[in-house]
């Protein structure tokens, strides 16, 4: 059965607007029913990326969007795999099209979010991870700070290899009209921003944000019906699990897995291993990488896992311009989520929109010449990550 | 006697330790303790043995925390920011997060020092003296 195609993709701006996260992807869904050239009555499935934030409603977010956008009798579908819930919803999509069980789907997911750190449900529950670790005052940041410093140890980066990712990344988002941040950054005002886990600054730390995206995928035939033969392929959507036992220490566990008697795995080098197996791909075909730059000093971790370049190299690929627009690799062409902000549900999604523009052509100023092939990384809690690749008609 | 804020997670004492299980099965360490199905794949153990834990280790990474956690931390007032140790413990092959000692800041510790466990209160809404937990200081 031939890969699936991406035959529109559309994105609510990011932002902290505060309003109901429906209406972000009623947006986007439009978009991209727009760029589609199809009619919403023709959709057959909606997949929804679920958020836990927003109630009821967004627990069934297949469904809300459906009612939202007006119901029509399309079958739906839920899915929830913290950060890698787009990538959940855009793989049920996949099924059900390859199944021959659908011709056409809307996958969409939209958020909005809290100020400040994210948190853990209310009450004493010391049997859960989540709990248990911000007792102990261990954050977020506190994860991705334990990551970074450890590549300054093993590796010799330095906080101003973190700074050079942001400036980078905010040059690319600057004229990206989804983004939240559109702002450049200098190596010193990253400098200049508080501390917040050491050694990342505010400025290495990517904010929460509201925002909605929405892709519509079909099979070839339906493309080909439609006059779109020549539109974007799904080549990969992996969604693997961690392997037993852990080698890194993970959001929210407070300890490892033991590697006692058993090896240790990098689950979030397991990603892309899968995906670049399914396309039948490696690292050397990839002309984009959009990846999970919850902090800057992640994203050199994730250029790595990605086999991008070699464990250790990827700050000195930064520093060479190499992860630049105009680059060898160029890494979070949209600015990432440093402009970005991560709105959980939509976050996956539109990092296959970015992609998705990339490949058409239609990516603006911001424009790689010739990207043929474009790859995603994300990981959230609880042994969610994904790793989709997107590849040229 | 200060009150431990989890029990059953650790003893307190001169000579505190993590309470951990050990697979009786295939001998994989745990932490928190596991004491229902052993979560290596190869392995269908569902007997357990409470272990402690090696009370030093390797420090593998650190940061601190620059501005108060979200409840359900309890912070001292005004707000004192810690440092945090991810501590690799040789014998479990596990590394496990914890606070630093109260007077430790991040300067001056690098990756491969050896820390030890110890008992240090922090604060608590029911209680004046605070509560126990474990945390990392570089071993003396």
């Amino acid at each position: 059965m031939s890969d699936i195609r991406i035959i529109g993709q559309g994105m609510h701006e990011w932002g902290k607007w505060g309003r109901n996260f429906v209406s972000y992807g009623v947006a986007a869904a439009q978009d991209a029913l727009r760029e589609a050239g199809i009619d919403w009555s023709d959709v057959d499935f909606v997949s929804g990326a679920g958020t836990v934030r927003c109630g009821y409603p967004g627990y069934v977010a297949g469904a809300t969007f459906a009612q939202a956008l007006g119901w029509q009798g399309a079958e739906v579908n839920t899915s929830y795999a913290a950060c890698a819930s787009g990538s959940q919803a855009l793989a049920a999509a996949r099924a059900k099209i390859k199944a021959g069980e659908a011709n056409v789907a809307l996958v969409i997911g939209a958020d909005t979010t809290p100020k400040g750190f994210l948190k853990p449900a209310a009450g004493e529950r010391p049997d859960d991870p989540d709990w248990v670790r911000f007792r102990l005052g261990i954050t977020n940041p506190t994860y991705f700070a334990l990551y970074a410093r450890r590549r300054m140890e093993m590796y010799g980066d330095t906080q101003e290899d973190f700074a050079k990712v942001k400036v980078k990344n905010a040059a690319h988002g600057l004229e990206n009209e989804k983004a939240r941040y559109r702002k450049a950054f200098s190596l010193e005002d990253v400098a200049a921003s508080p501390m917040v886990a050491d050694p990342l600054r505010l400025m290495d730390i990517c904010a929460t944000s509201d925002g909605g995206a929405a892709l519509i995928v079909c099979s070839d035939e339906y493309a080909r019906k439609i006059g779109k033969a020549d539109a974007p392929r799904i080549a990969a959507i992996s969604t693997v699990t961690p392997k037993f036992a852990s080698a890194l220490p993970e959001m929210p566990d407070i300890a490892t897995d033991s590697a006692a008697v058993v090896d240790a795995h990098r689950f979030r080098a397991s990603l892309p291993a899968k995906a670049y197996e399914e396309a039948g791909l490696g690292p050397d075909d990839v002309s984009i990488a959009e990846v999970y730059d919850l902090s800057t000093a992640l994203e050199l971790d994730w250029m790595e896992d990605l086999a991008l370049c070699e464990r250790g190299d990827a700050a000195k690929l930064t520093r060479d311009g190499e992860t630049k627009i105009g680059g060898r690799i160029p890494v979070n062409t949209s600015g990432g989520l440093a402009c970005f902000g991560e709105a959980v549900p939509a976050q996956a999604i539109a990092q296959v929109c970015e992609l998705t523009k990339q490949i058409t052509g239609r990516a603006g100023s911001r424009q790689v010449e010739g990207a043929r092939v474009g790859i995603t990384a994300n990981q959230g809690l609880f042994g969610h990550g994904s790793s989709v690749i997107v590849r040229a008609a | 006697m200060t009150e431990p804020l989890i029990a059953d997670w650790y003893t307190t004492g001169d000579d505190p330790h993590l309470l951990g299980t050990k697979c009786s099965g295939c001998g994989t360490y745990f932490f928190p303790a596991l004491d229902t199905y052993c979560r290596n794949p190869a392995c269908e153990s569902t007997q357990f043995e409470t272990v402690e834990l090696s009370r030093t280790g390797k420090l593998w990474s650190f940061t601190n925390a620059g501005y108060s956690p979200p409840a359900p931390y309890v912070a001292a007032d005004p707000y004192e920011p810690f440092a945090i140790a991810a501590v690799e413990l040789d014998k479990e092959k596990m590394i496990v997060l914890g606070q630093i000692v109260e007077g430790v800041g991040v300067e001056g510790l690098s990756a491969g020092m050896e820390m030890e466990l110890v008992m240090e209160p922090v604060p608590h809404d029911d209680d004046a003296d605070g509560r126990l937990i474990w945390k990392w200081r570089p071993a003396t």
